[in-house]
């Protein structure tokens, strides 16, 4: 059986699930039932400074996007970091940590971009026995007015000090939340390298509005009717934060710095994709919301089964093996040329593939063969975009094929070479080498 | 022979009334809104699609699918009633399992099909629980008069399309309420809440339909003074006769046929009003003889057999319907033909039925005979179209009217359509079709 322990930045957890600093982690009770279930970690929902606790809204705080089915696919919050008093939470961690030794237990922090007040909270907090500190520079909403949250992450400079004055103040590993609401991920990720962090975690929430109710013309949710914008995730945002996490293992400026992958992570495979692009732990927040604690034992038994029959010995084997195949666009090779081909006995001819290369791709599919409804390729048309086998309902029918060398493509009569070619030396480029 | 020893029982009032609103309540209840959302969006928007293919009235059905998933149920019920006026009977009564649904690409995936009936029928409820503004009006009027001779499913699709399009029509029927089989023929289960009366009045509230019920063609009326005095003629007379065994058929109204008992019920203040046998033999193998031989058990009779001449694919009725059949506790028997209705004091006693078999091709009667008891006996071997009412010549074919693939007869002001036009399914949906292309030609033919 695959080993799914992982050790990041020195914290040892028994797998790579860590619940994110989220609603769900917000107190002792969530946490225990959370361990119990068997989450490898936990990010403590964000403690801010001492004094009256910040205060929540009491109407709606999150509202999903579903789709078909009603599967939830995309979930906004407005909810701010914990409303209970410092005191009550730094307890609480310190008794759960000490019933649950072996499970990683990060603390997540936010207090004004103020030296002294990072220098008051981190020994009280590295007091509880906890593992880590993670610094929320990445909400989105509500603390961002404050100066606080996304308002720093989306400053390199304010990284880099804050971090740096943490280094400064406590032993303990100190990870850095981002934002995704940049337009350049690997800016704030050199920021926090640069301050000396011991890892990256990324993507916190999107700025987003959920949607309006056409009845009352109110934007949701709301609040007795205003609402403010709040921080989307869920699977919706998963090919962002993929994006993002890529970026950083792959940028020479921050190559190797440990990154605890997030963003609509709800099953093994996800987690899979998210480690093989970097990540050497992950942490979930919507699918617990949407689902329960219990869907860790389902990402736990699904990563280690792919793991044994892969052969992976330990997580950190697959940890970045994706990364290589990510680069710029004008690094890919113009002579490979693929062709989608329709499995005839999966096609159950609904037609989608002919309807939409028709209308808005190559008219490439057609759709009738000695006058009866069938969906084939044409070859002589195809440019191998992919886009039939995106929306094909039926898994596994529609797959691409690439030519050999030595084939003719038919939509162009030009022989496959099988020499790579990229942009740069293309003679259409004005300003190849 | 051997008589059975009990008494012969043909009695009304088998069951307590709780037992008869449960027996005829909705078949098959509506979908809730929930189970309509998550049923719709099953649906895959299929290109060209194979059900609306499949559909006799070509409903764009990934339409109105989409619009109840998009939860525009107006927008579905516009795209349902345009092509089929009668869609909400359609919806009720259609063998979906063998038109639209049986073409389903999900049944190709995984054997199990988007329920579209039910989908229609979720639409067209909201759309008639709260119509609104309306959703067709007359064209301008074009000064043209059509007489509409027949008032089922055919009839009034055809008036309403001929009245949308401007013309002034004039609907009669020879019975005292309009809805052909739509009224008198369906099963009771299948159209509760007086459904076929709700679904006409809205039908004629376009307007420009002037009705006249309880006119009979070849009595009050002719079809020769109709040809002269309307601009154009449509026929939807259905099928008036019945086929008989071809035995002798006791006087007694315990030996009947099954679309009479069909009507009877339909038309009956309560089924408690309803006599049945407590034993009741139903000859046929198609939807009336499912109908008969159901709403018998329904009514509280104790054994009900159908018998069937053929094996259980070559019945008419689908698969389906056989097992709805079955599943009320009706018996269905194959491979018998009826040979004499047993008499004994005047009562229907039993049916006595020659054991057939297939010679190659031809099916024979053996020597061997059975009998089944019954105290009252259904025939549904099928309708015929009965000619003589029509007064003067129009080209049959087999025993029906020839018309061209528009609905045009051999005379050129008639048109006709449903069942009694040559060639079709005989099904509700296929007569509404008939109606609207006839209305088209006709429209087509008289502004020419």
């Amino acid at each position: 059986m695959a080993d799914l322990s992982t050790t990041f930045c020195g914290i040892k957890s028994p797998n790579p699930f860590w619940l994110a600093s989220a609603p769900p982690t917000d107190k002792e009770y969530n946490v225990r039932r959370a361990f119990e279930a068997g989450w490898g970690g936990v990010v403590w929902k964000t403690l801010g400074e001492e004094g009256p606790p910040i205060v929540n809204v009491n109407g709606p705080r999150y509202e999903s996007l579903v789709s078909d089915q009603r599967r939830v696919i995309g979930f906004n919050n407005i909810e701010l970091i914990t409303d209970r008093p410092l005191q009550t939470n730094l307890d609480e961690i310190r008794r759960v940590k000490r019933d649950f030794p072996d499970r990683a237990l990060v603390v997540s922090l936010m207090v004004p971009c103020e030296e002294g007040a990072w220098k008051a909270i981190l020994p009280r907090v590295e007091d509880t026995g906890c593992d880590g500190v993670e610094l929320n520079f990445g909400c989105p909403h509500g603390m961002s007015e404050r100066g606080m949250g996304s308002a720093v992450g989306q400053v390199p400079e304010y990284i880099e000090m804050v971090t740096r004055w943490c280094k400064q103040y406590t032993k303990l590993p100190v990870i850095v939340k981002l934002t995704p609401n940049i337009t350049d991920i690997r800016h704030p990720a050199r920021a926090a390298h640069a301050g000396g962090a011991d890892a990256v975690s990324l993507i916190n929430t999107i700025n987003s509005v959920m949607g309006v109710n056409l009845s009352t013309m109110r934007m949701s949710p709301n609040v007795g009717g205003m609402g403010s914008h709040g921080g989307y995730c869920g699977p919706a945002v998963k090919p962002i934060a993929l994006n993002m996490v890529a970026e950083i293992a792959r940028d020479p400026a921050t190559a190797g710095m440990p990154i605890s992958g997030i963003g609509g992570i709800t099953t093994w495979r996800d987690a899979a994709e998210f480690i093989a692009l970097g990540s050497g732990t992950v942490q979930v927040c919507t699918a617990a919301m949407v689902y329960g604690f219990k869907i860790v034992q389902d990402m736990a038994d699904g990563l280690a089964n792919f793991m044994d029959e892969q052969g992976y010995r330990s997580v950190e084997q697959m940890v970045g093996l994706a990364v290589p195949s990510i680069t710029t666009w004008n690094q890919l090779n113009l002579n490979h040329i693929e062709k989608a081909v329709i499995d005839p006995d999966l096609c159950i001819q609904c037609g989608r593939c002919h309807v939409v290369c028709e209308d808005t791709s190559h008219q490439a599919i057609s759709a009738t063969k000695n006058g009866r409804r069938h969906f084939e390729v044409m070859d002589e048309e195809c440019v191998g975009c992919n886009l039939c086998a995106s929306i094909c309902p039926v898994p596994g029918c529609i797959s691409m094929k690439a030519l050999q060398p030595g084939e003719v493509d038919k939509r162009t009569g030009l022989v496959v070479s099988g020499e790579y070619a990229n942009w740069t030396t293309h003679p259409n480029n004005p300003a190849r080498a | 022979m051997s008589l059975p020893s009990t008494p012969s029982d043909v009695a009304a009032g088998r069951l307590t009334q709780a037992e008869y609103a449960r027996n005829f309540a909705d078949a098959h209840p509506p979908l809730t809104a929930v189970q309509a959302l998550l049923e719709a969006e099953r649906c895959y928007y299929c290109f060209d699609a194979p059900c609306t293919t499949a559909c006799p009235t070509g409903i764009d059905i990934p339409t109105f699918i989409a619009r109840i998933a998009q939860g525009n149920l107006r927008g579905a019920a516009r795209t349902i009633l345009e092509e089929n006026v009668l869609g909400g009977m359609c919806a009720r009564v259609c063998p979906t399992e063998v038109l639209c649904e049986q073409a389903c690409v999900r049944c190709t995936q995984e054997d199990k099909p988007v329920e579209i009936g039910a989908l229609q029928r979720h639409a067209t409820d909201a759309y008639f629980a709260q119509p609104g503004a309306p959703l067709f009006t007359r064209a301008p009027a074009s000064d043209k008069r059509v007489a509409v001779v027949g008032a089922g499913p055919a009839g009034l699709a055809c008036a309403h399309r001929l009245a949308m399009m401007g013309h002034a029509v004039t609907l009669f029927d020879d019975k005292p309420k309009l809805g052909g089989l739509n009224e008198y023929g369906l099963a009771t289960y299948k159209t509760v809440d007086d459904f076929a009366q709700k679904e006409i009045r809205w039908l004629l509230s376009i307007g420009g339909i002037e009705v006249r019920p309880k006119h009979s063609l070849g009595r009050d009326m002719h079809l020769d003074a109709l040809a002269r005095d309307f601009d154009a003629v449509f026929l939807g007379l259905g099928l008036a006769g019945v086929n008989t065994l071809g035995i002798a058929e006791p006087a007694s109204t315990a030996a009947r046929a099954a679309v009479d008992f069909i009507a009877e019920l339909r038309q009956a203040p309560s089924p408690a009003a309803v006599p049945v046998g407590r034993r009741v033999v139903v000859i046929g193998g198609g939807m009336t003889a499912v109908d008969a031989a159901v709403q018998s058990k329904l009514l509280g009779a104790e054994d009900v057999t159908m018998v069937y001449r053929r094996g259980p694919e070559a019945m008419s009725a689908s698969g389906h319907e056989q097992q709805w059949a079955q599943t009320n506790g009706v018996r269905i028997k194959h491979w018998g033909a009826p040979q004499q209705v047993l008499v004994a004091d005047g009562r229907v006693r039993g049916v006595r039925f020659a054991r057939t078999a297939l010679q190659g091709e031809r099916l024979v009667d053996t020597d061997e005979r059975f009998d089944i008891e019954a105290d009252m006996v259904l025939t549904a071997i099928g309708q015929v179209f009965e000619a003589q009412p029509l007064g003067l010549s129009l080209d049959l074919k087999g025993g029906r009217i020839a018309t061209d693939a528009e609905g045009k007869s051999s005379h050129p002001k008639i048109w006709a359509g449903g069942d009694c036009r040559a060639g079709g399914r005989d099904l509700t949906v296929e007569a509404v079709q008939h109606g609207k292309l006839a209305a088209m030609s006709i429209d087509a033919t008289l502004r020419a």
